[in-house]
């Protein structure tokens, strides 16, 4: 230990530049010239036409793959901000958790790619003559797809901080700004980068559904791998599709071995002592980078920064909270504050209602029409999830009970689910139209490419976290296979399935909105079903508002009604 | 006791004679709020001053709001009535004098020792330079030099909760506040921290005026204190306030140490008249809070006390089996509400029945215990009675529980339905299906 002793910096000093040091510069430089070279192309102003070409040159491949990859992480900087600025909020204030969590939980349960027709026309207008505005949109869009997990998570460990981490800062009267990065955002901060890498891996899904996009008769396009796509379905070019799957591939595990597997090992440090890591996370690339002297450079000048802006934030206060105020008078605020948030919603209702029965081609008969359609929808997830159930669960099981297996496995189902379904969609339709199989039965299929994923995923996961005492508890009394799974597998794994049941849920329901209504070709396929609604009336506000809102309804009342439920169920009776 | 050793006993040179308190308490009360508006008393009338150059030792059982009264003194909660002083003027916030030292150590693991043990002097804006040599004082002065670098995951126990003195006592407090800060380590580590504590402190070079500790562990408080301050459980008061006049360093097997000692026990056992529980035949359920007692515990130490015969010391009785008097208490509390045993002075006595108990077979001990706890212990008997009474031998927990959150908080209504339930299940007076929340009769009883 006495190895450690010294004046700080005197190891930075005495060490030698040594190769390590040389390639993590390089590729840090590299990293900063192809971030300036393809962030220049954001501002670009518009042709006439409205319409940027896009080709399918495979020569342009790189730099829209690159251009897609800027926009998921600008969404992802948003994304944090967002988190931690919404889950603060919510978290400190008694009044302002009561509106923002059950916010929260309505936006998780949009289908957010609905949006997509609203957003567009709003940036769009808002940066008029430039690529901004449909840049703007498209990075929204994926932001949403990113943040509300994020901010739960955030949320949630704001809320179970330690008690002694509270009293500790409080009777230190640490600054409110020490308080937080010192201990609120480090208690959160592996929840926040395990949500992080499994939100970012479901946004490639909108990525490429919010690159290309009709709204009414305008067709607006963004450089990015899911317009080239679009152009290559749209042309028919399979080869091209083909490639364009080459390079997802590469950037999603690009992004998870550069990017995410580092992050997550690195965020062990963060582990509260009470809580046991389950399994040691490692990574090659961050053995690398923490062997090289730039993170110690870096981070002295980082604390110098750190120390000036803390001085500055003492503005902020300390953490001794007043004394409360008197019940009676903070019953009183609460009557005035629940009187005015309801009657802000209940005149935003009023005033969505009417907007839906007085539009022109719309009207109240709208709204049970979308619930029909709806319901069209909602019998496919019902078949995708009992599918993928049962071709699902036994997989996972097998792979999680053997864990040389589930080691290799693992990361590539992750790498599945992260895959953008959307750029099968050609392959299959194309199959659809040969074999004469309508959409409405080959939507499920679409729908569960991406969705089934999660179910396989989280198996896996639960099924490796049975204790080996328990399964050999199993063998010595010759429990037989039935009896094996009622009485063990499916306790065990419940919990972990319900998580990734309700995931695959959410995301076959924004599926739908893609592939109901499927082009290949000259051919378009249409399902009876209420994403399609959504998409043929992305003009036709009053409609999307309608159809969106009964889909958020369906989500929210079977998240209610049945995932829930499970899950206390999975967590107070089936805990291991 | 022994009063020519008192100049020895404040080492520190800071005090003076007519030594003003640093904090001082008067007429401290603390209630909780139940779910239906109702109050539940933990505190109640707590007068306490702590002067410089003394240490001051908290003893009592759990529940008996030790750590809520040192919450209180620190400004992490508010007193319901009554104030906390501060040098003379009433305390608004947290004690700005107070410095805390956790039982669970508290480090931040995301930050090494030495900016964990910095965190207290960056928030009082102290200019960084300043604040490295000032740490590495305190980190040197607790034994930790050479490990300034080290994450906390990297420390043992003993370590780690240096690096907590050392937090606390780099920001100098005039005083310095103890909860349990010894009872997560290991005996020999303990050990080994308190002497080395008391070395600082007797040498006067200890950067606080005085020290206030909580614990439960009675030969601590009598190793470390100038003065043990004993609080009475439901609600906490002081019970009593013991000058400890040994020399230090002192020894444990001294006679006057082990007077000391046993006299605590008989404090800590003996019920004073206020907590007398009424004839337990007509007493409601909030007269006679259950103890926080397995069965297989109670019978256990039924047959430890009958196999000792003679030899019933507690305090010897606590060492054999290696328990904390905060294990030990429940049981004896259980003992004595069933009419198994007697304690007097710091002794306990088997009852006639508690031999019985004792030297039964399972099925025998059973019945032993089912008359004990239908005729004493009133939240027993009370469930049994509203079974007995239902249409079909059937009532749902949560009838009981809003019965229970009348008289204590949400938490001690589940703890005291659970310890019924566990002593009735074991009585086979009733059934409990926890899936369902439902506490039934037995099958062969209902019928």
């Amino acid at each position: 230990m006495s190895a450690l002793r010294g004046l700080p910096g005197r190891a930075v000093l005495r060490r030698r530049f040594s190769p390590v040091d040389v390639v993590v510069l390089i590729a840090v430089l590299a990293a900063i010239y192809a971030v300036l070279q393809v962030g220049k192309g954001l501002t670009v102003s518009l042709s006439p036409a409205g319409v940027s070409k896009v080709s399918t040159d495979p020569s342009h491949l790189p730099y829209d793959a690159a251009r897609s990859l800027l926009r998921m992480f600008i969404a992802l900087f948003f994304s944090i901000v967002f988190t931690l600025l919404y889950g603060y909020a919510a978290a400190h204030s008694r009044r302002a958790e009561k509106v923002l969590v059950p916010i929260l939980d309505i936006l998780q349960s949009v289908p957010v790619l609905g949006f997509l027709a609203f957003t567009v026309t709003a940036f769009v207008a808002l940066f008029p003559g430039s690529e901004l505005g449909l840049e703007c949109a498209s990075i929204f869009a994926i932001f949403t797809a990113q943040a509300w997990n994020l901010t739960f998570s955030f949320y949630q460990s704001e809320k179970t901080l330690p008690r002694e981490l509270d009293e500790l800062s409080r009777s230190l009267r640490l600054t409110r700004w020490q308080r937080f990065w010192k201990i609120e955002v480090p208690n959160g901060a592996i929840g926040l980068v395990w949500n992080g890498m499994m939100s970012f891996g479901g946004s490639w899904f909108f990525l490429v559904a919010s690159e290309a996009i009709t709204v009414s008769s305008h067709k607006y396009h963004l450089p990015g791998i899911g317009s080239f796509v679009g152009a290559a379905i749209a042309k028919g070019d399979l080869g091209a599709v083909g490639l364009a799957i080459g390079v997802m591939i590469v950037m999603v595990i690009g992004v998870n071995v550069l990017f995410w597997r580092p992050l997550t090992a690195w965020s062990e440090r963060y582990r509260y002592e009470t809580t046991e890591a389950t399994e040691v996370q490692r990574s090659l690339v961050l053995n690398l980078l923490m062997r090289s002297s730039w993170p110690r450079v870096l981070g002295r000048a980082r604390l110098r920064m750190a120390e000036r802006l803390a001085r500055m934030m003492r503005i902020l206060g300390r953490d001794d909270a007043p004394p409360p105020a008197p019940v009676t008078r903070r019953r009183a605020g609460d009557i005035v504050y629940t009187a005015v948030i309801g009657a802000v919603v209940a005149y935003g209702g009023y005033r969505a209602i009417n907007y839906v029965a007085t539009a022109p081609h719309a009207g109240l008969g709208e709204i049970p029409h979308c619930f029909a359609l709806g319901a069209a929808t909602f019998a496919r997830v019902v078949v995708l999830l009992i599918g993928g159930t049962l071709i699902w669960v036994p997989i996972g099981v097998w792979i999680g009970l053997n864990p040389r297996v589930a080691r290799i496995a693992q990361p590539v189902v992750q790498v599945l689910a992260s895959f953008p379904a959307n750029f099968l969609f050609p392959f299959a339709v194309l199959a659809f139209i040969k074999l004469g199989i309508s959409l409405n039965i080959g939507g499920i299929l679409l729908m569960s490419l991406g969705a089934q994923w999660y179910i396989l995923f989280n198996t896996i996961a639960g099924a490796s976290a049975i204790p080996s005492d328990l399964r050999e508890t199993m063998d010595v009394y010759r429990v037989g296979r039935r009896q094996r799974w009622k009485r063990l597998i499916i306790p065990g794994i419940l919990s972990s399935y319900v998580t990734g049941g309700i995931t695959a849920a959410g995301g076959a329901w924004n599926a739908s909105i893609v592939a109901e209504v499927v082009q290949y070709h000259h051919t378009t396929l249409t399902a009876y079903g209420l994403g399609a609604y959504i998409v043929q009336n992305s003009g036709n506000h009053a409609r999307l508002l309608c159809g969106i809102a009964v889909m958020s309804v369906y989500v929210v009342v079977v998240n209610r009604l049945l995932w829930r439920r499970l899950y206390r169920l999975a967590e107070t009776r089936y805990s291991l | 006791m022994i009063n020519d050793m008192d100049s020895q006993v404040r080492p520190s040179s800071q005090s003076a004679p007519g030594r003003r308190a640093i904090v001082s308490v008067r007429d401290l009360t603390k209630h909780f709020a139940t779910r239906d508006g109702g109050e539940l008393p933990v505190l109640e009338g707590i007068n306490l001053d702590v002067v410089p150059g003394e240490i001051v030792a908290l003893l009592g059982k759990s529940g008996s709001g030790k750590s809520t009264l040192l919450r209180c003194i620190a400004g992490l909660i508010a007193p319901s009535s009554g104030t906390v002083n501060y040098r003379g003027a009433p305390l608004r916030g947290v004690n700005p004098g107070v410095a805390l030292v956790f039982q669970t150590f508290a480090l931040l693991p995301w930050l090494t020792v030495q900016q964990n043990v910095e965190l207290g002097l960056e928030a009082q804006g102290v200019e960084p330079a300043e604040r490295a040599r000032r740490a590495l004082e305190a980190i040197d002065l607790i034994g930790l030099d050479g490990f300034e670098s080290a994450f906390p995951k990297e420390l043992s126990g003993g370590m780690r909760q240096r690096v907590g003195f050392a937090r606390a006592l780099v920001v100098n407090p005039d005083l310095l506040l103890m909860d349990e800060p010894f009872s997560a380590l290991d005996v020999l580590t303990a050990e080994n921290l308190r002497t080395e504590l008391l070395e600082l402190w007797k040498a006067g070079e200890f950067p606080a005026e005085a020290i206030l500790m909580v614990t439960h562990n009675i030969e601590e408080a009598v190793i470390f204190a100038d003065r043990v301050v004993v609080l009475g459980t439901n609600p906490g008061r002081i019970r009593t306030e013991l000058q400890i006049g040994l020399a230090r360093p002192r020894d444990r097997r001294s006679p006057e140490f082990e007077a000391l000692v046993d006299e605590i026990y008989g404090i800590m056992t003996d019920r004073p008249s206020a907590e007398t529980p009424p004839e337990a035949e007509e007493s409601g359920i909030e007269q006679v809070m259950l103890p926080h007692a397995s069965v297989d515990g109670t019978a256990g130490l039924a047959e430890l006390v009958l196999a000792a015969g003679d030899e019933n010391e507690l305090a010897d009785l606590a060492a054999v089996v290696g328990f904390e008097i905060d294990d030990l208490f429940p049981l004896i509390d259980a003992m004595t509400l069933l009419g198994f045993a007697t304690v007097e002075n710091g002794h306990i006595h088997l009852t006639e029945i508690g031999e019985q108990f004792a030297g039964a077979d399972i099925q025998r001990s059973k019945e032993i215990f089912r008359e004990a706890a239908l005729a004493r212990v009133p939240l027993v008997r009370r469930i049994h009675r509203a079974l007995e009474h239902s249409v079909d031998g059937t009532l749902r927990e949560g009838f009981f529980l809003d019965l229970l959150q009348r008289h204590y908080s949400v938490e001690e209504a589940r703890a005291q339905l659970g310890t019924a339930i566990d002593w009735g299940r074991y009585a086979e007076l009733f059934e409990y299906d926890s899936a369902r929340g439902e506490i039934s009769l037995p099958v062969h009883a209902s019928a």
